[in-house]
């Protein structure tokens, strides 16, 4: 029999961003033990790298604003494939959200009367965004930490979960080993929540950390849950591209936000060449009106530069393709050109964007405030992952419930930026409040123990590997890595993704023989041979639900099928796992939406 | 393309010494991208702790030539390479493997400090107002992103150990932004004074000049601290009040 510790609980949250922190929080109150389970140490979890800010519609800088306006700009940003319950919600619920933060220590910046400002992104009507200048998700990770720290919660750092523990149909509970040491622990619970961000490191340029391997999707797919709208990866239109050590690593939007434009080699401000009939209306048709809207003017519409992220990106990639990038592939953004028009630019700029000029400052030896940015398109965000119920959290397995990032629906076919940190806060709470209520309903169950025994078995395997030219991980991760980027990127088509697929299936091969150097403490080597079998399953769920789906839509575009097919725009994508253990593709039909909420959307056409 | 040779501390709790690997490097590398071509190329089970190798999480602390610095922002080019690059852990808390140390006394420490303690709500719908100037203060503190190169470089702790006696620069900034926020209403001048050990401070400044957020600790959070505790306790008009009322 296996070695391993066992730990009790009645929830369990695996992941401590945004959403993890904030379900732990909830379902503490609740009266709940509660264990949060994380891969890396408190507060450095991806959500610190959120900059722009936190959408919420607080009407403090535009009295116009209300739940209903951010309701339908989330729904036209996901053209309509988001779950509006959702959407739904996470507009009704973010104001409270983030005034609870601030009741909990956040210091968002002030506007002149001293209430939260707000500042414009792309796709949102208003100014809705609360920030901390360009580092919103360092306070916001740091409020839910330094407040969470003293809910009683049990906080398991440098922890990985390889695998869920079911009794029956229902999970009840996570087994993990501790990076440090390489001891496993079982973790019993009435029931889970998946908080474990994103999938990013699937690809090869990303502004995702190592973190982002995709465990909350495939070990949720694997106990049996469905996963939708995987195809929807997210490239943020601005990444660094230069120098190559830091491609990838994200700009964020809020330089667009604050008066950044997108210049080509030619100095030509390219987004106004194409805006999509969807946006014409809300618009600026001249950089003079785009600057007034960045000043504050309500009468004036949004500059191009603002629209959303994946129509921005494709913009880019069109310049770049066409010949008229930046010499290192990319395309210019600059904020400098504003000293033209306000007498403190240089001033300003460090004080709207400190961490952007420091991070261009130190890596990239260029000065903002004077010198056009290079930047490209990275890999940032899936819109798709564990389906849930809307006004629950729960998956379609019993007890196992996800909220943030890995969980799918709230952003259809693309996400708006600052629709992230607010998802994390209100579907964090939903779902602390409701797995503390299953926790509840429910009594322990225990998994057999033939099956921690197997899973710890299989954890060991690639100690046990004897050839010495077996080759490690890293080599495997870098193959795939590149095949998702080359051939499951920002424009697809179906033969490519039919190679993606074989190839997946001859890394799951190359997978299973990765060899692993040295003992169990605090190794990467054997971390990563781990890792790899979660990135095999959210890459060919990607890559699967991306055939499926025969129309270019929101951040899926195929080249084969270039424009946006009805029927298409009536259905989910969702995978899961079937019987034989290979992966099954469905188109789920979505639910008809509710006439007020119907009405919301035309209403504001 | 230039090769450069690495010195890197390969150990654990029973000791270890410098593995020595050469790589190649490219333009605009750091030394967080030649551990990991180090780490993929041969050194497979080389331990480090990265996450989003941006300069905003605070992971990647190590000493890089004897000098605290984050690996991820420390660029190859003001590097001397023409002689090996010595990588090693952090000095103030115990190993764990290689590049990774024990840093959870920061958490504990961090838990006996009073949470944040707001003032009533300001307006009726239970919000707060605050101007930007006051805010602005306290931001400098919130800036923090827990890399802990001042907890290793401060005397107190990295030389006389004393991290039952004394929280460290990270957690007198974190008390500042506590004591300085606007709604704040706990007082910890009295744990600052006494479980806490602001007083071990002798104002040497070490901790602010490797901040790589660049938080002016000492002058803004420390002596500020320092000056509240000396106001409220050593204040003889307070002490003769205090011991009037038998407190």
């Amino acid at each position: 029999m296996a070695e391993y510790q066992t730990q009790e609980h009645d929830v369990v949250v695996i992941g401590a961003g945004g959403a993890g922190l904030r379900a732990a929080i909830e379902a503490a109150s609740a009266g709940c033990s509660v264990a949060l389970v994380c891969k890396s140490l408190l507060g450095k979890a991806h959500t610190v790298m959120a900059e722009g800010g936190v959408a919420a519609s607080l009407a403090n800088v535009d009295e116009r604003d209300n739940w209903r306006v951010h309701f339908s700009d989330t729904m036209r940003g996901g053209q309509y494939l988001n779950n509006w319950r959702m959407a739904e919600l996470h507009a009704q619920q973010a104001p409270d959200r983030v005034r609870e933060l601030e009741k909990w220590g956040a210091l968002f910046d002030r506007t002149k009367e001293g209430a939260i400002l707000q500042r414009n992104f792309g796709g949102h009507r208003y100014p809705r965004l609360a920030h901390v200048g360009d580092r919103t998700g360092l306070e916001m990770i740091r409020t839910l930490q330094d407040h969470g720290i003293h809910q009683g919660i049990d906080v398991f750092m440098e922890f990985t979960v390889v695998t869920l523990l079911k009794s029956g149909d229902r999970v009840v509970g996570a087994l993990a080993y501790d990076r440090e040491r390489g001891y496993f622990h079982a973790f019993r619970a009435k029931s889970v929540i998946m908080a474990t961000g994103g999938i990013g490191k699937a690809f090869r340029i990303t502004s995702n950390s190592w973190e982002y391997t995709g465990d909350g999707h495939a070990l949720a797919y694997d106990a049996g849950a469905d996963l939708v709208d995987m195809e929807f990866v997210q490239f943020h239109p601005t990444g660094m591209v230069w120098p190559p050590s830091v491609r990838g690593i994200l700009v964020t939007e809020g330089v667009r936000g604050d008066g950044g434009v997108l210049r080509n080699s030619e100095g030509r401000r390219f987004m106004f060449d194409d805006i999509p009939d969807l946006y014409k209306e809300q618009t600026a048709d001249s950089p003079e009106e785009g600057w007034r809207y960045v000043q504050g003017d309500k009468a004036a519409r949004r500059p191009p530069e603002l629209l959303t992220r994946d129509h921005v990106a494709r913009c880019i990639m069109r310049e770049v393709k066409e010949g008229r990038g930046s010499p290192h592939g990319g395309v210019f953004l600059d904020i400098a050109w504003i000293k033209e028009k306000i007498s403190n630019a240089e001033e300003h700029i460090k004080k709207k964007l400190p961490s952007m000029y420091h991070q261009f400052k130190k890596l990239a030896d260029i000065d903002i405030t004077k010198t056009p940015m290079e930047v490209g398109p990275t890999t940032h965000y899936v819109m798709g992952g564990v389906r849930v119920d809307a006004d629950t959290q729960m998956s379609t397995v019993p007890g196992l419930f996800a909220a943030g990032e890995c969980a799918g629906g709230l952003h259809g076919a693309n996400r708006l930026g600052g629709n992230s940190l607010s998802d994390l806060l209100v579907f964090g709470k939903l779902a602390g409040e409701h797995a503390a209520a299953f926790a509840k309903e429910h009594g322990a169950a225990d998994a057999p123990a033939e099956q921690i025994d197997a899973a710890i078995a299989a954890a060991l395997v690639p100690f046990e590997v004897s050839d010495a030219n077996a080759e490690a991980a890293y080599a495997v991760q870098h193959d795939l890595q590149d095949t998702m980027q080359d051939l499951v990127g920002i424009v697809r088509v179906e033969n490519e993704l039919k190679e993606a697929i074989d190839r997946l299936a001859k890394l799951r091969d190359r997978a299973r023989k990765v060899r692993v150097d040295g003992h169990r403490q605090y190794n990467p080597g054997w971390h990563g041979a781990l890792d790899l079998e979660n990135m095999l399953v959210i890459s060919e769920a990607v890559a699967r639900s991306a055939l499926d789906r025969t129309e270019s839509r929101g951040a899926h575009t195929r080249n084969d099928f270039p424009g946006k097919n009805e029927a298409c725009g009536k259905v989910n994508t969702v995978v899961r796992k079937g019987a034989d253990g290979a992966m099954e593709v469905q188109q789920h039909p979505i639910a008809e939406m509710r006439p007020d909420l119907q009405a919301i959307i035309e209403e504001m056409k | 393309m230039a090769t450069a040779t690495f010195k890197i501390w390969r150990g654990d709790t029973e000791g270890g010494e410098y593995g020595e690997y050469q790589t190649e490097v490219s333009e605009g590398m750091v030394v967080l991208d030649a551990v990991h071509q180090i780490q993929a190329e041969r050194a497979h089970d080389l331990a480090v702790r990265w996450n989003c190798k941006a300069g905003k999480c605070g992971s990647c602390s190590a000493e890089v030539n004897g000098m605290p610095k984050l690996m991820c922002m420390t660029r190859l080019s003001d590097i001397n390479l023409n002689e090996p690059v010595t990588i090693q852990p952090v000095k103030a808390f115990p190993i764990i493997r290689d590049l990774v140390c024990d840093v959870s006394w920061n958490f504990r420490a961090k838990k006996k400090i009073k949470p944040f303690k707001p003032r009533e709500a300001d307006a009726a719908d239970g919000t707060w107002r605050m101007a930007q100037e006051d805010v602005d203060r306290v931001q400098e503190f919130r800036k923090c992103i827990e890399c802990f190169l001042c907890q290793d470089v401060c005397h107190v702790l990295r030389d006389h150990d004393l991290h039952e006696q004394f929280i460290g620069p990270r957690l007198f900034v974190y008390t500042a932004a506590l004591e300085m926020h606007p709604l704040d209403e706990e007082d910890r001048t009295g744990d600052l004074a006494a479980e806490f050990g602001v007083g071990y401070c002798n104002i040497t400044k070490c901790c602010t000049k490797v901040c790589p957020e660049d938080i002016t600790i000492t002058d803004n959070a420390i002596i500020p601290l320092k000056e509240r505790v000396v106001d409220t306790h050593y204040d003889p008009i307070r002490m003769l009040v205090r011991k009037l009322r038998g407190g």
